[in-house]
């Protein structure tokens, strides 16, 4: 039997185009728009000006608080501009605009490290570094990683679980990730159970990519510590409290972290980047992103210089289609919809899916029919259609008391509505009035 | 090259192909083969009742729509047409059309139009039709034809009895269970529809394939029909076991009456039927001991519609009480 989460969940057509596409790596931009707001938290603080030379992952941002994270220069070359510009949020941002210095070979050095195995590093050293490199989850939810490994000395870790699940349909940057960097990948579990002195981790994967699970089951015969974990096929086990419950049986409290149940999620994308930053002193300045679509002439995966604009990238796999409605920056169930292709990759940006207009126009909403699927769908066990109804009659309070704020926004119940009601964007806007209300309270 | 005009709008970007409409229509397939046999048991009277019936719901549902509260039209969404077959089948096959006309307009005006439409009625709309008219027309409702030799014919069939009947009247004039018993239509006969009763309530082999079609579709889950139908064969297996001589076996029970065509078509309704799986559960049992109580103490042989429509003026509570479990409401500390 196959594990999986109980409560809820669906199953989206997978359309998992790129699976057997291996990364290519994009050419370096001319010009980087980096934004300054990429992670979750404080944005950091620009510490370069207009003129300025600034090298191959120079700090260029310096982290804002704790909850906040580093930013380095993607590319060689000058600071042309400090603009504002929309991102992915759809609102302007504050960003820095660096000109690609075409002269300077390290922009053009080849960045596959030999892989390093020995971890020298200490502990202390390990956390500080993997802050000062500006890592962040790079499995969407851009939390700042050293967050995450400041574990205070009540709580007890017991495991380190690493999200190889990409149950986003169409998204196969951290599968293919897995394939192709499965021992830089095992290095960097073994850096974070030294961080956090653990001495078990689990590798949960979804069976849609038995080829990884076999790569890594491999890799971990003869370990005791790192187990690996085949998991049903079931959106969305990739967000944290679903695979903690998937793989360890363990429901993390309401209000709670997977900390306060003796785990630490990380997802592989942010182990590789975490490796990479401790073995080979490369901060994050670059990622791998899918570039999808049904009419895409190539659908690819690319290693990305944070900062390049999407629309190098669509016109890398052949241009936007004809009939293309909606550019979506990241998966179909959780993506931002942008306004057009001159918004850059974030270190967040896991994906680009573009959209035809056969598949992009939502139904005409109806009434609901008390059918029941959004409360069965709900991995939260939550009633979204009572959710909605409170957030459209502005009763917040009400919503707060029946948990709209434990909603992780997965989008299974807009998904399986078969009236078409936007569940989750009322809920979305019931829940930000709530949690004002919440924090104003307290 | 011009860009092309993009949309913005909130996650998720995908849906699911299932919607309301095909949901309702799949109803009304599995609502096919019951209809085949009335048409087979009844002939042309089936046919006359049947369409009566869903053509005045959906001509009442236009009118009403269009001229009195002006809102959008919605009579091919499908729940038009389900209240009208059901309307239909919860009938005697010769009932007057006028009535069923009568029925119609309560089902749709009443029933459901008046309490915003489709999605905020409380009471199954077919239901509230047929009670009405069981009320207002005590001895047409329960002039049951039984099937006709010739079934084209237009000639009022005899006056049959329904097996529930059969078993009510036995029972009050003093006869034993087993002069009753010899007057009742074998089960098989119950299970293929050759027996007396309600239009679409005849044939219980026809109405399953109906409901497993409904399961298989996902249009229904199992839990409302099959507690309904568990509930009362438990409730009545005690009283046949305790005494045979003043009871019939459960086995009759289901297969005879609407039971059912109650618990796979009506109890079900979407909109009047409780939202999780445990209220559901809940929901059905009430159904089940509440028929029973009328069908063994009541005056009326049947009960199954006063039952459905008593638990549907309790969902709104049942729904309260009977939430989902929340994520991570219950904290046990499992630390493996
Ligand atoms: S209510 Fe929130 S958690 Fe539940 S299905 Fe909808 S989006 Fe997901
Ligand atoms: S899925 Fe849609 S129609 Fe069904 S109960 Fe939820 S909101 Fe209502």
């Amino acid at each position: 039997m196959l594990k999986t989460f109980p409560k809820g969940g669906i199953h989206p057509p997978e359309n998992k185009l790129t699976s057997s596409n291996s990364i290519k790596r994009m050419p370096v931009p001319k010009v980087v728009y980096v934004p300054i707001a990429q992670h979750i938290g404080i944005p950091s603080e620009i510490v370069v000006d207009r003129k300025d030379k600034v090298e191959l992952g120079q700090v260029i941002a310096k982290s804002g608080g704790f909850v906040s994270s580093n930013i380095h220069s993607p590319v060689a070359g000058t600071v042309t501009k400090l603009d504002m510009i929309v991102d992915s949020s759809g609102y302007k941002k504050q960003c820095i605009v660096i000109r690609t210095d075409v002269k300077n070979e390290t922009n053009f050095e080849e960045i596959d490290y030999p892989l390093k195995k020995e971890i020298t590093l200490e502990p202390q050293e390990i956390v500080r570094r993997i802050s000062d490199y500006g890592i962040v989850g790079l499995g969407g939810a851009t939390f700042p990683s050293h967050v995450k490994l400041n574990v205070k000395e009540d709580k007890k870790l017991d495991c380190l679980l690493v999200n190889g699940v990409e149950c986003e349909p169409y998204l196969t940057a951290d599968h293919r990730l897995m394939l192709e960097k499965a021992e830089e990948i095992l290095v960097g579990i073994r850096i974070l159970m030294k961080a956090l002195h653990l001495h078990r981790a689990v590798i949960g994967i979804e069976n849609n990519k038995r080829d990884a699970i076999e790569v890594f089951k491999k890799l971990t015969a003869d370990e005791k510590e790192i187990q690996v974990a085949a998991l049903r096929v079931k959106y969305p086990q990739g967000s944290e409290k679903q695979l903690v419950k998937a793989i360890l049986k363990r429901e993390v409290p309401k209000n709670g972290l997977p900390l306060d149940v003796g785990v630490v999620v990380h997802n592989v994308g942010t182990i590789f980047a975490i490796y990479q930053a401790i073995q080979h002193q490369q901060p994050l300045i670059e990622r791998v992103v899918t570039v999808t679509g049904k009419q895409l002439k190539e659908p690819s995966n690319f290693w990305v210089k944070i900062g390049t604009p999407i629309k190098d990238l669509v016109e890398e796999v052949g241009g936007l289609p004809e009939g293309t409605r909606k550019i979506v920056n990241g998966g179909p169930m959780m993506g931002k919809a942008i306004k057009n292709t001159d918004v850059p990759v974030t270190k967040g940006t896991s994906g680009i899916l573009v959209i035809h207009e056969d598949e992009a126009s939502r139904g005409e909403p109806k009434a609901c029919i008390r059918c029941g699927d959004c409360v069965d769908v709900c991995p939260m066990g939550l009633e979204p259609h009572l959710l909605m109804n409170l957030s459209e009659k502005g009763l917040y309070e009400k919503a707060a008391q029946e948990d709209i704020l434990t909603c992780i926004e997965c989008g299974s119940c807009s998904y399986v509505c078969p009236s078409h009601r936007p569940l989750l964007d009322y809920i979305r806007f019931g829940k930000s009035i709530a949690k004002k209300m919440v924090t104003s309270k307290n | 090259m011009d860009s092309p005009p993009i949309v913005i709008s909130a996650s998720p970007h995908v849906h699911s192909d299932r919607t309301a409409k095909r949901i309702m229509y799949d109803v009304v397939i599995a609502l096919v083969p019951a209809f085949l046999v009335s048409v087979y048991v009844f002939g042309i009277h089936a046919l006359i009742a049947t369409t009566a019936a869903v053509g005045s719901c959906l001509l009442f549902e236009y009118l009403i729509q269009k001229y009195f509260l002006r809102t959008e039209v919605t009579i091919l969404d499908g729940s038009a047409l389900i209240t009208g077959i059901l309307l239909a089948f919860n009938l005697p096959a010769t009932l007057p059309v006028w009535m069923i006309i009568v029925g119609s307009l309560v089902a749709v005006g009443i029933a459901k139009l008046s309490f915003g439409g489709l999605g905020y009625n409380v009471f199954n709309p077919a239901l509230v039709g047929r009670v009405f008219l069981l009320i207002c027309f005590p001895v047409q409702m329960t002039l049951w034809p039984t099937p006709v030799e010739n079934n084209t014919s237009l000639v009022d069939a005899i006056s049959g009895a329904t097996t529930l009947g059969i078993i009510k009247d036995g029972l009050q004039i003093g006869e034993t269970m087993g002069t009753i018993s010899a007057q009742l239509p074998s089960n098989m006969n119950m299970l293929l529809g050759i027996t007396g009763g309600s239009l679409g309530e005849m044939s219980a082999l026809a109405l399953l394939l109906g409901g497993l079609y409904l399961i298989i579709r996902k249009v229904i889950s199992w839990h409302i029909p099959v507690t309904v139908l568990a509930t009362m064969a438990v409730m009545t297996g005690i009283f046949w076991w305790a005494d045979p001589t003043q009871y019939v076996s459960p086995i009759i029970h289901l297969l005879a009456g609407g039971a059912i065509l109650g618990a796979f078509y009506m109890a079900t309704d979407l909109v009047t039927s409780p939202v999780t799986k445990k209220g559901m559960v809940v929901f059905a049992i009430g159904i089940g001991l509440i028929t029973v109580v009328i069908r063994l103490f009541g005056s009326y042989p049947e009960g199954i519609s006063f039952a459905i429509l008593i638990m549907n003026a309790f969902v709104p509570l049942i729904n309260k009480f009977f939430k989902p479990r929340r994520f991570g409401s219950k904290i046990k500390a499992t630390i493996v």
